[in-house]
């Protein structure tokens, strides 16, 4: 029982410890880069969920064809992929604010080290 | 009139795009695109929220004539109205505000900071309006995207400190996200109306419930609810007047709308407090929110941090509020969405008149700033009184509805909340009050600061800060009709419920 609970559902519990992951960079990590990294493994599971969620067995692409014909059960869901899709383009936009923003930390600052950053934004105060 | 909804944001987002442009070409082209894109959406979410206001029925607007379920649906209705009508006002104010502000706190950088603001506002408008789940978290996104850059304008601190939002606000999208997949697959749809129809037979669905949860987890962070609170001191202090004054008001609050939205039209009456304590945890947080934030506002020697932290207090009483689970709690937390965007708005945009006029930031440094800028501190007494909760001001009848919430509640610790928190935003707005008025030629410590320099003060400057400081008055006066033609509307499936 136990195992065909976790043998059935083992992809959404590889996403769980994917979310774990990246909560634990974006919290406690002290580089901020890492930070972004850890943001990044954050949504790349969130977009694996959708994915995840919308997989079917023996289904094809959502492109209609002669021989399975409009039985919607050969066919993959095309609109998972399509919400990914651009939930992907938000992480790139997310992403690249946030490595503007530590492009103008490091010129200004000269480290990403958080604790060193804010001894330095402190002195400069 | 049946375009209204999808204009709004569609016009603001080409605003945004022209100004661009526009302000590669030329730096004023720029800025004026832009106002003409926000006075044009001002104008439009007026006339829609007349006609609702008149008792018209919602507009419905399907994008690209795809029919909901299939396509992706606007709604103008009483709520979407009355959150819109707040944001595009505040936010032409703070345009016709912000040129002399920016040009002095964030020199240089204006022809970037003004399609930002556009997209600001397109963004919060979208969230307002959409009717699908999905799109919803694409408009936050936009919002927060362009608030980040707009925030991180000064520079140094203030990108370190909108870094720190970023992370934050990215797992409150990443929560809101997964709460959407679990609906999704549940239901189906991502539309709100068939989803609310779809869910009664559903709400005792693990995954739906767990949904639940991870949705309002995500928005309360984004919404900046204690304890998700630590990036918001750091980043209002070291943003511009003008964007704080924008950011402040209304980003934080439209957070709040997706709460109360999906809590009154996507999920079932009762499905927050029967199967799951949700409501009553919110509830809890906000209140140590409301306390905590009061209590540090005390403290604060900067105008703006003292400014922040009274912010997270007030975010606080909108999830009491919302939490209290009643039509007269909801009353209370939509006016107050209302009185503190135009409160918090007002004493942000005085904040940076008294910075152009004076260079001061410091509340000790404030000191007789009153005999000089009569008007300006007239209004910031206005702003104050109103926060405090004085009648006739906006402020005393949001909370009137929360304690009438409250007592309905039988939530006798909220109401003493609610009023202990009264006392304390009086004691650091009082003590403000009077160390601005009291007169700087009988006290030696005053003598020696600067003088405020002779001169006036910009009249693009001062004339958004009077009308905001009429508009907490009026605010206050009619909010009677506001709630009787408006907000009953709105909290109807919770009485009917």
């Amino acid at each position: 029982m136990t195992v065909d609970f976790v043998l059935g559902r083992y992809p959404y519990f590889l996403i769980a410890i994917l979310i774990g992951i990246g909560l634990y960079g974006m919290t406690i990590k002290r580089n901020l880069l890492k930070k972004v990294i850890g943001m990044t493994i954050f949504q790349t599971a969130i977009y694996l969920l959708y994915i995840q969620g919308a997989t079917k067995a023996g289904a094809t692409i959502p492109v209609r064809s002669a021989e399975l014909g409009t039985d919607a059960a050969f066919y993959i869901n095309p609109l998972p992929q399509v919400i990914v899709l651009t939930a992907i383009v938000v992480g790139v936009a997310i992403t690249g604010v946030a490595l503007s923003l530590l492009l103008v930390a490091y010129r200004r600052y000269g480290t990403l080290d958080e604790d060193l950053l804010l001894e330095r934004m402190k002195e400069s105060v | 009139m049946s375009q209204i909804p999808v204009l709004i944001p569609t016009v603001l987002l080409l605003a945004a795009l022209i100004s661009l442009l526009a302000g590669l070409v030329n730096r004023r082209a720029g800025y004026a695109t832009a106002l003409i894109g926000v006075v044009l959406t001002l104008g439009l979410s007026l006339t829609g929220l007349v006609h609702i206001w008149m008792g018209g029925e919602p507009i419905r607007y399907a994008l690209g004539n795809w029919l909901p379920p299939i396509g992706i649906e606007f709604v103008f209705d009483a709520l979407a109205a009355y959150m819109v009508a707040i944001i595009m006002f505040v936010g032409t104010l703070v345009f016709i505000y912000a040129p002399r502000s920016l040009a002095l706190e964030a020199p240089g950088k204006e022809g970037l900071a003004w399609p930002a603001m556009v997209l600001v506002l397109a963004g919060l408008t979208g969230m307002c309006l959409t009717g699908d789940l999905f799109n919803l978290y694409v408009f936050l996104e936009i919002a927060a995207l362009a608030a980040y850059a707009l925030l991180a304008i000064g520079g140094g601190a203030g990108a370190v400190a909108t870094f720190r939002y970023l992370l934050i606000g990215a797992v409150g999208g990443g929560f809101y996200l997964i709460g959407v997949a679990f609906l999704y697959f549940s239901a189906g749809t991502l539309n709100m109306a068939e989803m609310a129809m779809l869910l009664p037979e559903l709400s005792q669905s693990r995954a739906v419930q767990a949904a639940g949860v991870f949705m309002v987890a995500g928005l309360a962070i984004k919404m900046a609810l204690f304890p998700f609170h630590f990036w918001l001191p750091d980043v209002y202090t070291h943003a511009p007047s003008a964007v704080a004054g924008l950011i402040a008001p209304v980003m934080t609050k439209v957070s709040a709308y997706a709460i109360i939205r999906l809590f009154l039209d996507v999920f079932p009456p009762g499905f927050f407090t029967e199967g799951i304590p949700l409501l009553a945890a919110l509830g809890w947080v906000s209140a140590v929110g409301i306390l905590y934030g009061s209590i540090l506002a005390i403290g604060q020697q900067d105008y703006r941090r003292m400014l922040a932290y009274s912010s997270v207090g007030q975010l606080g009483y909108i999830g009491l509020g919302v939490a209290m689970a009643n039509p007269l709690g909801m009353i209370g937390a939509l006016l107050h969405v209302l009185n503190h965007a135009f409160m918090k708005g007002l004493l942000f945009l005085v904040g940076g008149v008294v910075r152009l006029r004076t260079g001061r930031t410091r509340i000790p440094d404030f000191q007789g700033v009153g005999r000089k800028m009569p008007w300006t501190m007239g209004a910031f007494t206005i702003g104050a009184l109103a926060m405090v909760g004085i009648p006739p001001t906006a402020g005393f009848f949001s909370k009137w509805y929360l304690l009438l919430g409250a007592a309905d509640a039988q939530a006798w610790t909220w109401f003493a909340v609610i009023i202990a928190s009264s006392l304390l935003s009086a004691i650091y707005f009082f003590r403000m009050l009077e160390m601005v008025w009291r007169n700087p030629e009988t006290d030696a410590a005053a003598q020696e600061m600067a003088p405020v320099p002779e001169g006036q003060t910009p009249v693009s400057m001062i004339g958004p800060v009077a009308i905001l400081a009429v508009a907490v008055m009026v605010a206050g006066i009619m909010n009677v009709a506001i709630v009787s033609a408006l907000l009953d509307r709105v909290v109807a499936p919770m009485a009917g419920g």
